[in-house]
């Protein structure tokens, strides 16, 4: 008996002593190898070879590659990376597995369109994609809204994005906002309102916190883009009125005759450079904003480059 | 007779239930209904699709694992324990014993399923906070679970009755992986011609179609059953269980048991 009281003591050491090795081990591998990881690499990349294997369990399968999607675009997205190589194709397996998955289409499309680092910089993939989304779906009218907002929001396509929502606002029991979106953008008309009725229209539509939160730092950096716009122009006519640049905010203010130093969405006032540029404070709180960026601004503290 | 059936159903009930491995089994896919809750939190909005895709998944593969390495030993280890014979030196009749086996370990399956579909009513309910009238459609995808398991249990048996445990398990297994893309064999019989259009079509309609009686992925939309294919895939697994136990009551009335 106590022979084996101690054989148990042992072995149990020896169990807890090589679990606590091979952990540490493997961390010190990990450090050595950052990279090599199974995400980035799509063994097998061709969806209907995919279907077949997972032997009808098709749903299960799209979900998994779903969360796969996801995982790939947050993780590049936190780094600002510079490239989404395997995001599309993930997409495309997950939707062939799983046509009805509206939620791929839904999200698949923003990840894949938007410029890098925030989307893949593919609109064209994104606009295959959700074409497939609608194919497949032709009674989902959030697919047209979301394509539709591709082709007005990265490519400028006045004309399809029209198009898009004409086609959205014909699908029963389509949102009524289809049919302002299809004469606004038969218009072209007022680039800020149409984008904030766009950014209005995803936040109140939808019951996702990610999205929701996403429309909100969307209309905050248009509220600075038009804020930028306005006093860069005041400063334009200053230069016009007096004939050199306005010394300090200040001065600019006081001579547009505004009520007080314009602030950004979170109360902080802009900046005015020695070169007349008007500037946020702190742009690492703005990731949309396209206007009043400091030169030669890069994402700070997140940014590492990713390839 | 029907008593003598029922004896021997219930003798299988019990003592597959006194089986460790099918606890294991069970528990590992109760394991996996729970997890689909982790799985649909590092994900975007499919929570409630990973629960409904994964747990049903799980009941579904399980259970065949488990027709498949119950129903091997059925008929195998009542030779090798030399109990077959005194089950027969009594008034029962082979066919009996066969159908016997059968019910035994549908109901076996039956009662799992009833289990594993507690837990992933539980998952769904812990993420959903509440049920909706399209849940019920789950019970759809569980029935037509429950006949796929009846199909595997009498290939089980079917080739439990002339096979060793192992040849058996390796056959229905094979079997289950080909009757998953029975519409595969389908399409290819159309594009075929001459001998090769016949060949394909009679394999097509000899392998079970299990791809029929997977709704999971369309029941996880909340797409409903039309009642006719509830009725026909009845009426298919009736037919094909009925098919496999004959042509397992034909083998094992003709089997030498000496």
């Amino acid at each position: 008996m106590k022979q084996r009281r101690k054989t148990t003591m042992i072995a149990t050491i020896c169990l807890i002593v090589s679990l606590a090795g091979s952990s540490f081990v493997l961390h010190r591998v990990d450090q050595l190898r950052p990279q090599a990881t199974l995400d980035e690499v799509l063994f097998l990349s061709s969806p209907k070879l995919i279907k077949r294997a997972s032997l009808g369990y098709d749903g299960l399968t799209a979900c998994i590659y779903w969360t796969r999607a996801v995982q790939y675009f947050g993780y590049r997205h936190h780094y600002y990376a510079a490239s989404y190589n395997l995001l599309a194709p993930l997409l495309e397996i997950t939707t062939h597995l799983d046509p009805h998955l509206l939620v791929a289409y839904e999200f698949g499309g923003s990840f894949l369109a938007p410029p890098p680092p925030h989307g893949a910089g593919q609109p064209e993939r994104a606009i295959e994609l959700m074409e497939y989304g609608i194919q497949n779906n032709p009674d989902k009218w959030r697919l047209y809204y979301n394509l539709g907002f591709v082709y007005y929001m990265e490519l400028q396509d006045y004309k399809k994005a029209a198009e898009t929502f004409e086609r959205g606002s014909r699908v029963p029991n389509a949102h009524p906002f289809m049919k302002i979106f299809a004469a606004q953008m038969a218009q072209h008309a007022g680039e800020y309102e149409t984008a904030r009725m766009l950014w209005s229209a995803t936040y109140q539509t939808t019951q996702d916190e990610q999205i929701k939160q996403n429309a909100i730092e969307h209309l905050r950096a248009l509220r600075v883009d038009q804020d930028v716009q306005h006093l860069q122009e005041a400063v334009t006519r200053f230069g016009e009125r007096t004939g050199r640049l306005p010394a300090s905010m200040a001065e600019l203010v006081a001579s547009e005759g505004l009520a007080g130093t314009p602030v950004d969405p979170d109360g902080h006032p802009y900046k005015l450079s020695s070169e007349g540029r008007v500037e946020v404070r702190v742009p690492d709180d703005f990731p949309f904003v396209t206007k009043g960026l400091p030169q030669g601004y890069k994402p700070g503290a997140k940014f590492r480059g990713l390839p | 007779m029907r008593a003598r059936i029922a004896y021997i159903a219930s003798n299988t009930f019990r003592e597959a239930v006194r089986d460790r491995v099918l606890y294991n089994l069970i528990a590992f896919a109760l394991l996996l209904s729970g997890a689909a809750i982790l799985v649909g939190q590092i994900s975007i909005e499919i929570e409630k699709l990973v629960v409904i895709n994964l747990g049903l998944t799980a009941v579904s593969l399980f259970g065949v694992v488990i027709a498949i390495f119950i129903g091997i030993g059925l008929v195998s280890k009542e030779i090798e324990k030399r109990t077959l014979y005194t089950v027969l030196s009594r008034p029962v009749r082979r066919w009996e014993f066969i159908v016997g086996k059968f019910f035994g370990l549908a109901g076996t399956l039956v009662v799992n399923t009833f289990f594993m579909a507690i837990g992933v009513f539980a998952a769904l309910f812990y993420v959903s906070h509440k049920f909706v009238r399209a849940d019920a459609l789950i019970l759809v995808a569980l029935y037509f679970i429950i006949l796929e398991f009846l199909i595997i249990c009498s290939l089980a048996l079917l080739f439990s009755s002339f096979s060793s445990p192992l040849l058996s398990a390796v056959f229905a297994f094979s079997l289950f992986v080909i009757g998953s893309f029975a519409e595969d064999l389908r399409n290819f019989a159309g594009m075929a011609h001459g001998v090769s259009r016949w060949l394909a079509t009679g394999a097509a309609y000899l392998v079970p179609n299990f791809s029929a009686f997977n709704v999971i992925t369309s029941i996880a939309h909340e797409q409903p059953v039309a009642g006719q294919l509830i009725l026909q895939n009845s009426l298919y697994a009736l037919f094909y269980a009925t098919m496999a136990l004959s042509g397992a009551v034909l083998i094992f009335e003709r089997r030498d048991l000496k």
